[in-house]
């Protein structure tokens, strides 16, 4: 991107960029969470969404409970394979493009649940984005993942169409 | 045998002379071991003659290489009253072996017994006769194993799995 006030120029400036760059700053600044909370970890999510850490200065507080109209997945909780398959369907659901964090321990790895019911992490049937550790990970951390996932659409954005 | 309970407990030999097997007494709590047969009669009874009007649990246990018939379905029934004496909770047992693994319903009695009844089922395989609709509560329809078996390992994942990439299947279309 640059810049140009140049009086030459009329002196109301303009900027030159790709229209690319314009939609990742978009997206970057905009993201639409889907949150997908199942178990304790949902509860950290929604302080994260409240006012004490407000994810809304982070331009991401638009929670969509659609996923029609969401661009960013965030599974917080424990997955069983019971409910992996709505879990994926509701990604297939999203448009693209998309992004998927994986909120605590649970998701990364299955966490304390090393049983015939969990799955050992969701990345056996979605593509993550972040994994934030944690049992449940701090307001910090997940913001932190919201902020890497900015970085990711800001140096590897995403195709127009 | 706490003090509130002696008369429910003369009333139930009186009843079924046979079918009570044994009567255990722990911190304050009775458990009538009683036949798995007469389960129906005896809860029916304890309802409607001596006002055991709430199911508070019903479940099972698996005492694999522990004792033989292996399982026991267990039941809390409680009853409450103004008074005190009147307000008593007693919890029966009935024992099941691996080769004859079916047990009345309770449900007609206590209503309430539906998804507890369903949960063991899902849990351990113990069919109840006359469930009006016996079938798995908590893990996928077309799960095979029955996971709180002692000889189940509960590390195996692999009919969660096929369960799991047949629900994929069947929401593609
Ligand atoms: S990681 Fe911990 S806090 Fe989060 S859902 Fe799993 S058990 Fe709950």
């Amino acid at each position: 991107m640059g810049v140009n006030s140049d009086p030459l120029l009329g002196g109301e400036g303009f900027l030159t960029t790709t229209i690319e760059t314009l939609a990742n700053w978009g997206r970057k600044n905009s993201l639409w969470p889907m949150p997908f909370g199942t178990a304790c970890c949902a509860i950290e999510m929604m302080g994260v969404f409240a006012s004490r850490f407000d994810l809304a200065r982070f331009g991401a507080e638009v929670a969509r409970f659609s996923p029609r109209q969401a661009d960013l997945m965030i599974v917080s909780g424990t997955i069983t394979y019971k409910m992996a398959s709505v879990c994926r369907r509701i990604y297939d659901q999203m448009p693209e493009p998309k992004w998927v964090i994986a909120m605590g321990s649970c998701t990364c790895g299955g966490g304390p649940f090393d049983s015939y019911a969990v799955v050992q992490g969701i990345d056996e049937f979605l593509p993550v984005d972040v994994y934030v550790g944690g049992c449940p990970p701090r307001p910090e951390a997940l913001i932190d993942a919201v902020i890497k996932i900015q970085k990711k659409i800001e140096m590897q954005g995403a195709p127009l169409v | 045998m706490s003090v509130d309970l002696e008369p429910v407990i003369d009333s139930l030999k009186n009843e079924f002379p046979q079918d009570i097997i044994d009567i255990k007494e722990y911190r304050g709590e009775t458990t009538l071991l009683v036949s798995k047969e007469r389960i129906f009669k005896i809860c029916a009874y304890l309802k409607d003659g001596l006002d055991f009007t709430f199911l508070a649990d019903l479940t099972a246990v698996d005492y694999l290489e522990v004792k033989s018939p292996r399982y026991e379905v267990v039941y809390h029934i409680h009853r409450f009253g103004p008074e005190c004496e009147e307000n008593v909770r007693i919890r029966l047992k009935a024992e099941l072996s691996e080769e004859d693994i079916e047990i009345d319903s309770v449900t007609p009695v206590w209503s309430g017994a539906d998804w507890l009844e369903r949960e063991v089922y899902d849990m351990f395989g113990i069919e109840f006769i006359g469930h009006p609709d016996l079938r798995r509560i908590l893990m996928p329809e077309d799960y095979e194993p029955f996971p709180l078996r002692k000889d189940f390992d509960v590390r195996n994942r692999e009919a969660s799995k096929r369960s799991f990439e047949k629900a994929l299947e069947e929401g593609a279309d």
